[in-house]
Order: C-alpha cells, then sequence, then structure tokens
C-alpha cells in the first residue's frame, strides 16, 4: 500500500510552503493562461515570455493542492531560461513519468511517452510517486499542460 | 458522550451494510461521503439479485409470467416512490437515469415548449450544477433570462429582494438542500411566491428525500427532482415528480420505444402519464432497488432519520469546533435543526485535496472539491473546501474518526 511518504515527499513540501517564480507578468508582452482542474476546482494561472527561442521569463499565479502548486513551481524553475526544444523534451519526460500507468486499450501492458533518456527531471522525479494516485495525477500535469498552452499562444501571437 | 438517546440504533444499522464490514488501508471503513452517494444495505442488494434471478423479463410487452412480474416490479416501486414522497398518483413519478436527467427533462422539454426570449427564470446561488447549466443552456438557445437569489454569509438564502427578482418570473427552480452548506431551504415560501408572480416552482430534492420526510403535496410545487442513490438505492435511477396537470403540458423528451401509443410514417403519439417519458427500456432492476430502499428508510422511519441526523450533526459541530476553535472554519448554518448533515469546510491553509489524502489513510471517506456548485463556492470566497456528511450509518465513533483524521493531517503538514 503507497503510503503518504511517497506522495507527500520533502521536497514537494518544500516547493509548496516556498512556491518559485510566484507572481505575475504584464501580458503582452507575456502570454497568460488559466488552467482549469474540473475535478477539484483548483485553477492555476501561467505567464510567460518567450523571447527568441528561449523561456525568457516565467510567473505562476492561482490557487490548488501542495501537488498541483509544487508541480508548478517546481516546472517554472525547470524552464525557465530553457529553449523550446529543451522545455518540448522536458514535458515529454515528465508526461511519461506522469503516465506510466496509463493502461493501453488491450487491457495488459502499459503504454510509455516516448521520451530522450538524456533529459534529466531533477526535482521534478519527487512526483514520480503521484502516480500510486492515479486521481492526484491531474493535480501533478495541470500546470504543465496549461504551459504547452501559453507557449502554443505565444507562438501564434 | 451525550446522554440523549440515538432514536436509531446505528449499531444494528450499521450491520445492513455490507461495505461497512470492510477494512481500507488496516482499519474500518469510516464513510463521511453521503451527501455525495450513500451506501445500499443488503436489503437493496438481495431485491435486485431476487429480481435478476426470479422475475428478469423486459416491462410492458410480454404475456408470460416473469414478463408480468417484472412489470408488477416497477410499477410496484413507482407506487412506493409516490406514497413515500406524497404524491397524489403514481402517474405522477416519471423514472430517470438520475436528478440531473429529471432537471434536464423539465428545462428542455417544458422550457422549451413554454419560454420564450427574455422569460427570467430564477435559481438560487447555491445550486448543484445539474440545476444552473441546463438553464444555461436555454439561454444560449432562447434567450431566457437568468436571476440568482443570493446566499448570505449565514448560508441562509438573503431573501430581501425577493419580490423584485420574482417579478415577471415564469421560472423558479432552486435546491430544497443545499449539498454544500446543508443549508434547508424555505421551500413552501419559495413556492407560494412563485406562484403568485405566475411562475411554476421545481425543486431540487436530492439532498432532501434521502434525509427529511418530503411531502411533494405539502410543498406544491410544480416539478420535484431527486436521484435513488443517495437514499439506499442503487445507481442509474432517478425520479421527476410533476402534477398531473404540468406534465401532460410537457412534450417528451427522449423518445422511442415504451413511450408511444402509435408511429406511422407520418409521426406518433405519445403515451399516456408517466410511460410518455420513459424512452426505451427503463431501468427496472434499479427500480426494484430503489423500491426496496424506500421500504427500508420507511421502516427506520424518516422521522427518526431526521432526529438522528440532527443529532449527530450537532455533536459533528461541537466536536469539530471544540477541537480545532479558529482552525477550522465550517461553512453554513450553525444551528443543527436548520441544516441537514453536510458539513463543508477548510483547515487552516491547508487544501482540502491534501486534507482528505491523509483521511484515507484513517478509512476516512470525504469528498474534497467544488462539489459541482461553482458559482457558491466563488461566493463563499474558496476555491474548495472538504465535505463530510452524514447519514443512518454513522455515529459518534465516525465523528471522532474524523476529528482524529484532521489532528494528524495537521501534524503530518505541520500547520
Amino acid at each position: 500500500m503507497p503510503g503518504l511518504e511517497d506522495l507527500y515527499r520533502e521536497i514537494i513540501l518544500d516547493h509548496y510552503r516556498s512556491p518559485r517564480n510566484r507572481g505575475e507578468l504584464p501580458a503582452p508582452p507575456a502570454t497568460r493562461v488559466e488552467g482549469f482542474n474540473p475535478l477539484c476546482g483548483d485553477e492555476i494561472v501561467v505567464f510567460v515570455e518567450v523571447t527568441d527561442g528561449v523561456v525568457s521569463d516565467i510567473r505562476i499565479g492561482g490557487q490548488g493542492c501542495s501537488i498541483s502548486q509544487s508541480s508548478a513551481s517546481m516546472m517554472s524553475a525547470a524552464v525557465k531560461g530553457r529553449t523550446l526544444d529543451e522545455v518540448d523534451a522536458l514535458t515529454r519526460s515528465f508526461k511519461g513519468m506522469m503516465s506510466i500507468h496509463e493502461q493501453s486499450l488491450d487491457g495488459e501492458g502499459e503504454v510509455e511517452i516516448e521520451t530522450d533518456p538524456e533529459v534529466k527531471l531533477g526535482d521534478l522525479e519527487a512526483l514520480r510517486g503521484v502516480v500510486k494516485f492515479p486521481v492526484r495525477i491531474k493535480c501533478a500535469t495541470l500546470s504543465w499542460n496549461t504551459l504547452l498552452q501559453a507557449l502554443e499562444e505565444s507562438a501564434d501571437a | 458522550m451525550s446522554a440523549h438517546r440515538d432514536p436509531l440504533d446505528v449499531v444494528a444499522i450499521k450491520k445492513d451494510f455490507p461495505i461497512l464490514e470492510r477494512e481500507v488501508h488496516g482499519g474500518r471503513l469510516v464513510y463521511l461521503d453521503s451527501a455525495n452517494t450513500s451506501q445500499k444495505p443488503r436489503a437493496v442488494l438481495d431485491a435486485i439479485e431476487r429480481y435478476y434471478t426470479q422475475s428478469n423479463a423486459n416491462v410492458h410487452r410480454g404475456t408470460y409470467l416473469i414478463a408480468e412480474e417484472a412489470t408488477a416490479a416497477l410499477e410496484g416501486a413507482r407506487a412506493k416512490v409516490a406514497k413515500f414522497i406524497g404524491a397524489k398518483r403514481p402517474l405522477e413519478v416519471v423514472f430517470t437515469k438520475n436528478a440531473t436527467e429529471a432537471l434536464n427533462l423539465v428545462a428542455k422539454a417544458w422550457g422549451r415548449a413554454n419560454l420564450r426570449a427574455g422569460d427570467p427564470v430564477v435559481l438560487t446561488e447555491l445550486e448543484h450544477h445539474a440545476n444552473i447549466v441546463p438553464w444555461h443552456q436555454l439561454a444560449a438557445e432562447i434567450g431566457i433570462e437568468l436571476r440568482w437569489i443570493p446566499v448570505g454569509t449565514d448560508g441562509h438564502l438573503d431573501l430581501t429582494d425577493l419580490d423584485r427578482l420574482l417579478d415577471g418570473a415564469k421560472v423558479v427552480s432552486f435546491a430544497a438542500m443545499s449539498n454544500v452548506l446543508g443549508t434547508m431551504l424555505p421551500v413552501e415560501r419559495l413556492t407560494a411566491a412563485a406562484h403568485a408572480a405566475g411562475a411554476i416552482a421545481v425543486v431540487d430534492a436530492s439532498q432532501h428525500v434521502p434525509h427529511v420526510t418530503t411531502d411533494v403535496a405539502a410543498w406544491g410545487a410544480d416539478f420535484v427532482a431527486f436521484t435513488g442513490h443517495k437514499m439506499c438505492g442503487p445507481t442509474g435511477i432517478g425520479v421527476l415528480w410533476g402534477t398531473e396537470e404540468i406534465l401532460e403540458a410537457t412534450p417528451p423528451f427522449l423518445t422511442g420505444g415504451e413511450m408511444i401509443l402509435n408511429v406511422t410514417k407520418e409521426g406518433f403519439t405519445a403515451n399516456e402519464l408517466p410511460w410518455k417519458f420513459e424512452a426505451g427500456t427503463p431501468p427496472i432492476a434499479e427500480a426494484v432497488g430503489l423500491g426496496a430502499a424506500v421500504d427500508y428508510l420507511t421502516g427506520l422511519g424518516m422521522e427518526a432519520v431526521r432526529e438522528h441526523e440532527v443529532s449527530l450533526t450537532g455533536y459533528a459541530l461541537r466536536t469539530l469546533t471544540e477541537r480545532f476553535g479558529d482552525d477550522i472554519r465550517i461553512h453554513g448554518p450553525s444551528e443543527p435543526a436548520e441544516r441537514g448533515g453536510v458539513m463543508s469546510f477548510t483547515y487552516g491553509d491547508l487544501h482540502p485535496h491534501d486534507l482528505t489524502q491523509v483521511f484515507d489513510q484513517h478509512g476516512v471517506c470525504v469528498r474534497a472539491g467544488h462539489h459541482c456548485a461553482k458559482v457558491l463556492m466563488r461566493q463563499l470566497g474558496v476555491a474548495a473546501t472538504a465535505r463530510a456528511s452524514l447519514y443512518v450509518y454513522n455515529d459518534e465513533a465516525d465523528v471522532d474518526a474524523l476529528a482524529d483524521a484532521i489532528t494528524d493531517a495537521a501534524r503530518f503538514f505541520a500547520v
């Protein structure tokens, strides 16, 4: 049976209590996108600025549980200063980690997203335990999905 | 422990619910989420199994013995439900999939046929999404105007502006009891005010029928919706009660088999009440289960059920306040006699999801989130709450287990 310690690693609680890159950016020039978790009402706001193909600045707003907030905090620290290609690879690796328990249609095997083994997740590894609590996976991926949407909108602008 | 004698024999009642014998995470199951869905007594499970093993057949068509038994079981369940809620005749009871479908039937069948652009429809701020979204759709489709009766900080409706809000209204649709705050609404007053304004009154009684004696005739409403699974019945069956007059004036909603008298290449003639609204093979086993649930609750006595819940709600409010003081914020009316056993709360800065994750380790089942009432949550100024809700099988030990789990969550997150 997975215990609370599998879910709430110390580093997660640290990011929850002292979130990084908390705040707002003027939009424009930044892109502002809101994400919702319809299950629990969590709301996250991502402000992202892209300069010459690099995530030059990012801020996080909104409110939610420790998993969604710490994941957003870690995400912001991980993508800041990275190229869009690097962010894409990081996102794949993170989502790969989160979808480890997704079942394939034939019911037996598990589907894994193709990821680059060279990509290091760092602090984000702490969220690996979330897959043992399937309901909470959406909390962990909320900020990443919101970031993806923000980067798409920023590219279209 | 209180000296007050519980009107229900909860020790015996717990034994009626097989799931309560289950262990979770090495301890007993403490089920405090009955506003979400209730557990099912052995009598309901047996009735469903008996139906499938003895009488399973389609209804209203076979001429053989078990088909007649199946039809009698379905219509017998309808009669039980009718009697339980004070309906005049069983034909006023329409079986639906759930309360959501019942409310959609009102908005989309009665509403589309009877409402025009600009017609005011009055809701309250504490409605469940099931009594909001169908009206939003109607607003987008035909341009009805939505008005909102506000909720005060005490969890009761603010009726100061009721006359102005109801002026010209065509529909007043409201919950009998809030699924978030437990607030009991003044149903008879709202119904009378609706009729005085020339509007129909629609009551979402999903949280009321399982817990408090319900008399639709005394309410004087036009439509009353509720669901089976919150009142010890199975999932997949709900009820729309309507007066014969308004059901006759409502066109069919879903259409197909069962709901017709005649079909030609040119068109169809709808069946009589209540079958006009029951297209396709109905949820027969579920209706049988709901009938058994009605028998079970009637056996306990709804007066005793309500008395038990008022008493246990009082114990819970006292216990949580005494143990956690200002750290806990419990929403809704403070007086147990004015509310149901639904307690939404927040603890310090702890997010409800994190709270209930710790509760789970104690076997304590409590819902966290917005409870399908985002309009109300915005009014309360919170994104989410934890919600503990009581029923016939809960006792003071369950409330104590909840309080212990809160203490553990506070320790774990060091707040």
